[in-house]
């Protein structure tokens, strides 16, 4: 679907902040980050780190204050097709069908309507929606709606694709299905995907590389490359590797979700209970 | 871990379709079943009901000539009226009145629909052109149509384009706030969704922001036709000729009041056709509406 060696993400020095005088917030500092060609990258931290003002800039919605993003060395100034975005909230158009949902990147291409009505139910087809090609968005569960979001980016030919949390709003066993159909989605096409999280297990069962972010101002904390081999498989959640690994990574959270609650605690704030932690987070904490 | 290494790279792709396609947990289409054919028959008996009743309170009021602060001594009854009906509806000149207040509504309601929708559109999408225009529009809108009826006969050169333009001014309002409210209340994340799968400003206006803002459009026009209505009849009696509410102000001159309620009936009846017409072109053209969940219970 996507040619070799395209599709490669080049964020340097990003630094983003919000207002001026005393409601500046510096919410991004000095990130930088690469996703490679056909690589799945991870970018999880604390809430409020930045992590989906990071992946606002890359796909052109806004533009840092300092430092620049490129994709396959041009610089990113708007939202374009060649960047497939899924959104957190469903963002699936109510007026239109499932089948249209999915058509419409490449009807505002000029494709013609039998190829794009054949890529539609080949891709619906492939995510298992193809019976419901002529629903109305609103006639589906939420998961239905997230895979549909998935598809629908994918219809348009990206090169890359951004995800922010896209399976966020989704109960437990709906994620997991989720996450094992977009691995084999991934598995399939080999896009670049830059996909944003808060669930470290999440990061990790679908990931080549994770970036962990610190509490606000957000910077790179660590890199972490992820050993497990492809395709990935829910089996994989049991293995020692995998349990390790979310251990490592959960502690790395746990000291930016510390961090950030000691200075929201200083500033008289109580924002900080909104973060992600382990189980035993806060009694460990106290 | 053993299985993984069981599958190919590229068998990752039948379990694409691992999960079970559950029926989908939302409302289905809309099927006549046994259920919705009672409470149609319950919908129908009481609508019968309302109506039914209006008559009789009609009926009781002009047979016992009630005189009890409001007077129905010289109100004619149901009969008086449907015998009025019985040789006029046919008439020539009947046809004349409908079809002149049918020809102004019209062309007034579809200048206001245009031009509401398109001046709505871009006042809710670029703050410059709201800024530049509507300061003007909320100095105006408060004047009633009505109110423009002398000014209007001023202004245009015949009769039937003033009142034409005071049809418009009626419908005009409703229609392009509507708009702009809509444009305004439009979920970003679909104008986001919109650019990313590669979408121009003008294709997100046709593809994006119209069908989107077309549920507002909608509700402008029902509330536009009824003002509409309410400003051509306003009109009609202050300065017509032909049309139903100078049918209906010239029987009251001629003191034939049987002549008096068949024109408010008329009106009545011209009014609702017109919001009815507009509620089916509405259902026709957003059927997706069917499966949004309202407050409804």
């Amino acid at each position: 679907m996507s040619n070799t060696d395209q599709g490669r993400i080049d964020c340097r020095h990003i630094g983003v902040v919000f207002g001026s005088g005393d409601a500046r917030t510096e919410a991004v500092e000095d990130v930088s980050l690469t996703v490679e060609p056909h690589e799945f990258v991870s970018l999880i931290g604390p809430s409020g780190c930045g992590k989906s003002s990071l992946l606002s800039i890359v796909a052109g919605f806004t533009k840092p204050t300092r430092g620049t993003a490129t994709l396959d060395g041009v610089p990113i100034r708007k939202p374009g097709a060649e960047r497939g975005v899924v959104f957190q909230q469903y963002s699936l158009f109510p007026w239109l069908r499932v089948r249209e949902n999915v058509e419409f990147g490449q009807k505002m291409a000029g494709v013609s309507r039998a190829k794009r009505e054949s890529t539609a139910r080949t891709l619906l087809g492939l995510a298992g929606l193809l019976a419901f090609e002529n629903h109305y968005p609103d006639q589906l569960s939420g998961g239905m709606k997230q895979r549909i979001g998935i598809v629908r980016a994918l219809a348009a030919n990206p090169r890359v694709l951004l995800m922010d949390e896209p399976f966020g709003a989704l109960d437990t066993q709906t994620r997991t299905v989720m996450q094992e159909i977009l691995t084999n989605m991934w598995q399939r096409f080999r896009l670049s995907v830059l996909f944003i999280t808060h669930d470290i297990e999440e990061a990790v069962f679908l990931s080549d590389r994770i970036y962990v972010m610190t509490a606000r101002p957000g910077r790179i904390k660590a890199e972490i490359r992820v050993p497990l081999p492809r395709p990935r498989t829910p089996a994989m959640f049991d293995t020692p590797e995998f349990v390790e690994l979310v251990q490592r990574l959960k502690n790395l959270i746990r000291e930016e979700s510390l961090a950030a609650m000691g200075s929201e605690l200083a500033s008289g704030g109580v924002d900080g209970f909104s973060i992600d932690m382990g189980p035993n987070g806060v009694e460990e904490m106290l | 871990m053993e299985r993984s290494f069981d599958l190919d790279l590229d068998a990752g792709a039948h379990a694409l379709s691992a999960p079970p396609p559950r029926a989908p947990r939302a409302r289905r289409l809309k099927v006549p079943a046994a259920g919705d054919a009672r409470s149609l028959g319950v919908k129908t008996a009481l609508a019968g009901v309302s109506i039914g009743a209006l008559f009789l309170l009609w009926y009781l009021g002009t047979r016992y000539r009630v005189q009890f602060y409001i007077r129905f001594h010289d109100v004619p009854t149901p009969f008086d009226v449907f015998r009025e009906a019985m040789h006029t509806v046919g008439s020539r000149q009947f046809a004349a009145n409908v079809g002149n207040s049918l020809r102004r509504i019209f062309a007034g309601f579809f200048v206001a629909l245009v031009s509401g929708v398109a001046l709505g559109l871009l006042i809710g999408r670029y703050r410059i052109v709201s800024r530049l225009l509507m300061p003007a529009i909320e100095v105006l809108r408060p004047i009633p149509a009505i109110a423009w009826v002398p000014l209007s006969i001023m202004l245009w050169p015949t009769t039937e384009s003033s009142i034409v333009f005071i049809t418009f001014i009626g419908a005009f309002y409703p229609i392009l706030l509507n708009t702009v409210d809509g444009v305004e209340s439009l979920d970003g994340v679909l104008l986001r969704a919109g650019r990313c799968l590669g979408a121009s400003e003008a294709q997100l206006f046709r593809h994006v922001i119209l069908p989107g803002v077309l549920p507002n459009i909608f509700t402008g026009l029902a509330v536009g036709m009824g003002v509409a209505w309410v400003s051509l009849i306003a009109a009609e009696m202050i300065s017509g000729q032909y049309g139903v509410g100078y049918y209906t102000w010239e029987a009251y001159s001629l003191v034939n009041y049987p002549a008096i309620v068949l024109g408010m009936i008329t009106i009545g009846a011209l009014g609702l056709l017109c919001s009815g017409a507009i509620r089916l072109v509405g259902q026709w053209s957003m059927p997706w509406l069917a499966y949004v969940n309202g407050a409804r219970k």
